[in-house]
Parts: structure tokens; C-alpha cells; sequence
């Protein structure tokens, strides 16, 4: 972890307007969240479209795509990479200070305003199950959506597409698939703490445990064998 | 030596495209030019030499390591990139504070203000970087590749865009950069700023190198090009018909108030003729001047073979 490199990323995450794309979306979840609970209808009800459709399906995933593919993907585009490359630095230290940065920025924007929406609902345990299952596959998605930026020029579209069709289309169709969902390790992590059943998880909480880990692992080891050998082409390539 | 660049037959290519072909070079403590037209290879070359690329043949070393793949290698070695890429939303004196920063130097405000003051920003420095001018960005970057004190600076197109009176400045700089025993490799398309900074000169076209050295050399060595003489004697006109005769001439013109001026096909053999001839004819001789060609001269030539 190097300060000075996390810094400066918050530094420029924040100084974009592309930071703004993240207010609307937990605004809107908490928003959903006082309606649902002002009117008589019941949590068991509600609370698998709040939480478990939009929280952790939607506002998560999405959130982690915007910030996991900036972190080092803007600099990748608008040429800056160049004063990172270029000092003695290993190449393990970028990656994981991006990652720092990409993880904290995911958290405070989505795994926090997922748990307060929990917490309006007067249950702390949802709250809780929530923060945590949402923080753990926030690491997750930031370490995928990294590497992503780094092994593709698009890498919006790519996440978008692991997203929208693998996370919330194949694994209602194919069970094997939610081995690989991220999705699904944050709400069988929720689903445990929170001990409810309404959360559409599938997975053994240990298991979402370590293959939350283990592709958090993968993905950062592949991000920083890539920008070991990043090249930056010249001008006949 | 740990300012040394060696290039040992190195291509490097893209998919069918060559774009380095079989460059053997050494750069060593001094001003060195690379030139070449637009798309002749001098990017990937520099960024070769920088660690950003992987030859695809061949070996690179600075200072006797390879940079591909080798951080270590940054300690010593500085670049300045085409470009621009800096964060705008930092002030000059917070982005090469940050490069201080990531090289871990032990005193890294001493260190940018330092660099700073090697490039003049004066008081822009704590303005942000979004307010410069294309200079003074460039500037910029320059102070934050300096600010770890490289053995090695390597600036591609660093004149790019500059006015007249910033390319002075930043031709001075180089040179003061020079003189306290660094290597400084530079790129250009336009022969002027080669000629203006250095002597020495690589030239690449179409990813091969074409000539290496001196430029005034490789100019010598290119025999079967004219070299352009200015010559004054005690009868020029007369000089001139006697000179037609020469075999080593190509053409002779009279230039009012300046004196004769002659075309050579070989630099040895037309000195050695010119003054046999004038003594036989009786005319003295009172200036010769080989006319200082320019590198735009050399370098058309080279590109038209």
C-alpha cells in the first residue's frame, strides 16, 4: 500500500464528475426503502426487490464498475499512467493501492447506504448481514472490475455485460453459474448474519467467505502481472 | 558505465508491421538527437529504451540492465513522454512533489524544489497544471522526470509545440543537463532543433537506422551528395570557368556580393583540386567556405535513398 498513490487516486476520483453518477443510486434505494416502510405491506414482501434487486444486485455491482474501472483505467486512457510506470516501484504496490482505494470508495458509496436502508427497517442484524456481505463482495467486484480495465480498452461494457447477463440472467437459469456470482456470495453472506431466507442466496456461507477471497486474490494477481508487462505503443503501432 | 543506452539488434514489431528493424546504437553522457520523419519507429524506440515496450529481438540495456520489466531501472533513468499527461487538477509543485514521493527520496521537497527551479516555472508553480501553457506543461513534466537526478533523461518530441523562445529555454536546459555528465536522448522531426542543441545525431527512417554519428561526419561520408561551397578569390568569374572543368564539380553560380558558389561531388577531391586549380590559373584565393549544411539537407537526402 502506498499513501501517495491512494491519495491521488481518491484526489482524481473525486475530482471528476464522473463521481457524481454514484449519488442517485443510493439515494434512490433509501428513498424505496422509507416509501416501502411507510406503507402496511410486509418486510418479507419488499424486502427481496429493496435489498436483494436493487441493493445488492444493482446499486453494488454498478457502483464497484464505475469505481473499480477508474481507479487506474482513466489513467490508462488519458496517458498519466506514464508517471506511475516510470519509477522503482513494484508493480504489486499500484495495484493494491488502487485496489485500497477502489474497496473504500465502494464501501462508503454502496455497502453503507445498503445497510442504513437495512437499518431503517428497525433491524440491526439485516444492517449488519448487509454491511458485511455488501463489503465483502465490494473487494470482490473492485479487484474483477481492475483487472478488467487492465486486460481490455473497455472494460465498462465488459463488467456490464458480466453483470447484466452472468450475475442476474444466466444464475437463474444454470445453478453452477452462482459459483462465479459475486452477487450471490454477498447475499449469502447477508442471508447468514441477518438470518433470513427472503435474500435469494444459494451458496454455504464459507464458501461465498472464500470464493470472494479467492477471486479477490485472482484478480489482483492477474492486474499486476498485466501491468508488469504493460506496454504503451508508439505512434506506428 | 550506469549513464550508457545499448541497443543491440533490436526490432521490434507489431503484428506484420515492423516498426524497428535491427537498430544497433549506443548512447553515451551528452546531447544525442534522434531523427527521423513521422512514423519512422522514434517512439518505440525511446519507449523501448524506457521499459514501456518489449523488443521483439534483440537486447536493450541502460547502464548495463535491461529495462523491460524492471523497475529498478527508473532510479537512474528519466522520461519525458510525447504526450501530455498530467493531472491537471494538481499544481506543478504538487506533481513533481508526488514523483519525489513515489521514487522514495529521502528529502523529496528539497528534490522538487530543486527540479523546479532547473525548469523556471516561478510563481505557476502553485497554480494548477490545467492553467499552462503548452510549455509549461511540458516544463512540468520535465522537472518531475528530473526530480530524482537521472543518470539518463529521455524526452520524445520534447520542442513539440513550444515557441521559439520556450525551445531556446528548453534547448539551454538540456544543454546545462548535458554538461553535468548526463546522457540526454531526444526525438524530433524537424532537423533545426537537432542541429541548434547537438552534434551528434541518430537517424532512423522507416525503423531503420540510416546514419549514425557527427552529423557533419555522416554529411561527409555521403559523398555522392553535392557539398556547397562559398568561395571568394582575386577573380571569381574566371575561377568559375576554370572550376567547371573539374571533374569533382556539379555546378558553379555567381552570387553577387557573396562570391562564388560551388557544388562538389566529393568533398576530399574538389579541396584538393580547388587549390591546385587556382594556382595554376593564377587567381588567389581569399575565402573558402564549406556552407554549413543544414540537417534538413542530410536528412532529405537520407530519406530520398
Amino acid at each position: 500500500m502506498n499513501l501517495t498513490i491512494a491519495t491521488l487516486t481518491a484526489r482524481a476520483l473525486f475530482g471528476r464528475r464522473r463521481v457524481l453518477l454514484l449519488v442517485p443510486m443510493p439515494a434512490l434505494l433509501i428513498t424505496l426503502t422509507l416509501i416501502a416502510r411507510s406503507t402496511p405491506a410486509d418486510l418479507d414482501d419488499w424486502g427481496p426487490i429493496v435489498f436483494g434487486q436493487l441493493g445488492l444486485a444493482v446499486v453494488l455491482p454498478l457502483t464497484a464498475l464505475i469505481i473499480g474501472s477508474s481507479v487506474l483505467g482513466l489513467e490508462i486512457e488519458d496517458g498519466t499512467i506514464t508517471y506511475l510506470l516510470t519509477k522503482p516501484l513494484p508493480r504489486h504496490e499500484i495495484v493494491l493501492s488502487k485496489l485500497a482505494v477502489a474497496w473504500g470508495v465502494t464501501t462508503l458509496a454502496a455497502a453503507v447506504p445498503i445497510a442504513v436502508a437495512g437499518l431503517l427497517t428497525g433491524s440491526a442484524a439485516l444492517a449488519a448481514g448487509l454491511a458485511i456481505g455488501a463489503t465483502v463482495a465490494a473487494l470482490a467486484y473492485s479487484a474483477v472490475f481492475l483487472a478488467l480495465s487492465l486486460l481490455t480498452r473497455r472494460p465498462v461494457a465488459v463488467g456490464l455485460v458480466y453483470i447484466i447477463l452472468w450475475e442476474n440472467l444466466l444464475t437463474n437459469f444454470i445453478g453452477g453459474t452462482r459459483v462465479l456470482s459475486i452477487r450471490q456470495y454477498a447475499a449469502s453472506i447477508a442471508e447468514w448474519i441477518a438470518d433470513t431466507r427472503w435474500l435469494p442466496a444459494n451458496l454455504a456461507p464459507a464458501t461465498a467467505l472464500i470464493l470472494a477471497a479467492l477471486i479477490a486474490v485472482a484478480a489482483t494477481a492477474g492486474a499486476t502481472t498485466r501491468l508488469r508487462s504493460f506496454s504503451l505503443a508508439g505512434e506506428t503501432s | 558505465m550506469t549513464s550508457t543506452v545499448e541497443l543491440a539488434s533490436v526490432s521490434r514489431w507489431y503484428g506484420n508491421v515492423v516498426a524497428v528493424n535491427d537498430i544497433t546504437l549506443t548512447v553515451g553522457p551528452g546531447v544525442t538527437g534522434l531523427l527521423g520523419p513521422n512514423g519512422a519507429g522514434k517512439t518505440t524506440v525511446l519507449h523501448m529504451i524506457a521499459g514501456l515496450l518489449r523488443p521483439s529481438q534483440g537486447t536493450l540495456a541502460v547502464g548495463g540492465a535491461p529495462s523491460w520489466r524492471n523497475p529498478e531501472v527508473y532510479r537512474r533513468l528519466g522520461l519525458v513522454t510525447e504526450h501530455e499527461g498530467v493531472p491537471g487538477f494538481l499544481t506543478a509543485w504538487e506533481f513533481v512533489l508526488v514523483n519525489a514521493k513515489l521514487h522514495r527520496l529521502p528529502h523529496p521537497e528539497a528534490a522538487t524544489r530543486r527540479a523546479l527551479d532547473i525548469v523556471e516555472l516561478g510563481d505557476a508553480e502553485r497554480r494548477r497544471i490545467s492553467t499552462y501553457s503548452k510549455g509549461m506543461r511540458q516544463r512540468t513534466r520535465v522537472a518531475a522526470a528530473l526530480v530524482h537526478d537521472p543518470a539518463v533523461l529521455v524526452l520524445d518530441e520534447p520542442f513539440n509545440g513550444m515557441d521559439p523562445r520556450q525551445r531556446l529555454h528548453m534547448m539551454d536546459l538540456l544543454h546545462r543537463m548535458a554538461d553535468d555528465g548526463r546522457t540526454i536522448l531526444f526525438s524530433s522531426h524537424i532537423l533545426e532543433e537537432v542541429e541548434q542543441l547537438s552534434g551528434i545525431v541518430q537517424v532512423i527512417v522507416a525503423g531503420r537506422l540510416a546514419a549514425s554519428g557527427d552529423y557533419r561526419h555522416i554529411r561527409r561520408l555521403m559523398t555522392t551528395r553535392p557539398h556547397v561551397f562559398v568561395i571568394q578569390s582575386s577573380d571569381d568569374r574566371r575561377l568559375g570557368t576554370v572550376l567547371m572543368n573539374q571533374g569533382s564539380v556539379s555546378g558553379v553560380e555567381l552570387v553577387p556580393d557573396t562570391g562564388l558558389q560551388v557544388r562538389a561531388n566529393d568533398y576530399g577531391t574538389f579541396t584538393r583540386a580547388l587549390a591546385r586549380a587556382a594556382r595554376d590559373a593564377d587567381i588567389r584565393l581569399t575565402g573558402v567556405l564549406p556552407s554549413d549544411e543544414s540537417l534538413e539537407d542530410v536528412f532529405s537526402y537520407l530519406v530520398a535513398q
